[in-house]
């Protein structure tokens, strides 16, 4: 009985908590932006391939990328197409996860 | 039953195969002089062995975790994309393989780092072939590493589920770009301070960018992983990495 209460109060809690988290999750993302209006927000290893040539002037990278991406555009396309399928997977695979608890509970 | 055991695995490869866009603030192609290349090489080998051995033993003697498995690389895939700004004013992306290590342990994870890591510098000019062996060892060996140790501490102490989980993915997060900022002063130490110096600018340029995305990407995984805990139990009661709090 006293498992039984503890599981529900555990259950209308956890929402409230989960989108108290996805809350901060955008905060954490946003304020950067906000707080640094002027910066470039360019990718760190950009940041260290200038690193790099301070330190050893002379240094010329020995290998070149066998292919580039052609534009911004292509590149974001394929970005988008990563986090498009991976979170398909991800999320069918709960889908398939919720479906099936819910049965159990229907047809113990 | 095998119809579905050889469907997951067909998406697990599908996402596996496609072009991979994690963006990558790993080391640059060709920016690893070859001696340091052909060293990181042979050091991450037998980590992707043990890895192989790891999936293949997961695939055959838990059939029913090859769908977690598979969630758990498609969770990294996602969140390697998603490059975010943070503080230092420019920007890098989460692993997202501490919850993978979590759930399978350290070893199966350098299999999906050495993936993702691997078609990103074919195919998106990220990273690259020959720095392959370096950052497939900072984000697939010592992240991972680091992750698993952090959350067998916790457990150890008996502290709460969450705090594990999130220790986990966010320390996993921060060792793999201290590893690449090691990696890069071991191999560019600078002609005042030596490897020091050289680390000191790398690491601010590298890691203190991660902390923020470690501490997103610590929350990321609470939020998933009591995902995963509410709807996989048949799963996940295997695996005795989930405990119960007191």
């Amino acid at each position: 009985m006293n498992t039984a209460s503890n599981e529900k109060q555990k259950s209308l809690k956890m929402p409230l908590i989960n989108l108290a988290l996805i809350a901060l999750l955008i905060i954490l993302a946003a304020w950067p932006l906000l707080i640094l209006p002027d910066a470039e927000f360019a990718g760190a290893d950009g940041e260290a391939e200038v690193a790099i040539t301070e330190i050893r002037q002379d240094y010329e990278p020995w290998f070149e990328p066998l292919l580039e991406p052609k534009s911004g555009e292509i590149e974001s396309l394929l970005f988008t197409l990563q986090a498009a399928v991976g979170s398909g997977v991800f999320f069918f695979g709960l889908g398939f996860m919720v479906g099936r608890k819910r049965k159990e509970v229907i047809q113990p | 039953m095998f119809e579905r055991k050889y469907w997951f695995l067909a998406i697990f490869l599908a996402v596996a195969l496609l072009p991979r866009a994690a963006s990558a603030m790993h080391i640059m192609e060709g920016f690893l002089p070859p001696g340091w290349s052909i060293a990181w090489v042979l050091l991450t080998i037998p980590f992707l062995l043990a890895g192989f051995f790891s999936i293949k033993k997961i695939v055959q003697e838990q059939p029913r975790m090859i769908m977690i498995l598979a969630m758990a690389c498609a969770f990294a895939f996602v969140l390697s994309a998603l490059k975010l700004p943070s503080v230092t004013g420019s920007c890098s992306h989460p692993t997202g393989l501490g919850l993978g290590t979590i759930l399978f342990g350290p070893m199966a994870m350098t299999v999906v780092a050495f993936v993702v890591l691997f078609f990103q510098a074919l195919l998106l000019a990220h990273g690259g072939l020959t720095t392959l062996g370096a950052n497939t060892f900072s984000m697939g060996v010592i992240g991972p590493l680091v992750a698993f140790t952090a959350y067998l501490l916790v457990k150890k102490a008996r502290g709460p589920q969450w705090l594990a989980v999130f220790l986990a993915a966010a320390l996993g997060n921060l060792a793999t770009y201290v590893t690449t900022a090691v990696q890069l002063a071991l191999a560019f130490p600078s002609e005042i301070g030596g490897f020091a110096a050289s680390f000191t600018k790398f690491a601010s340029i590298f890691a203190l960018t991660q902390v923020p995305l470690a501490i997103s990407e610590g929350i990321l995984t609470i939020l998933i992983f009591n995902a995963l805990v509410a709807y996989g139990a048949n799963e996940l009661k295997g695996l005795k990495v989930i405990w119960k709090e007191g």
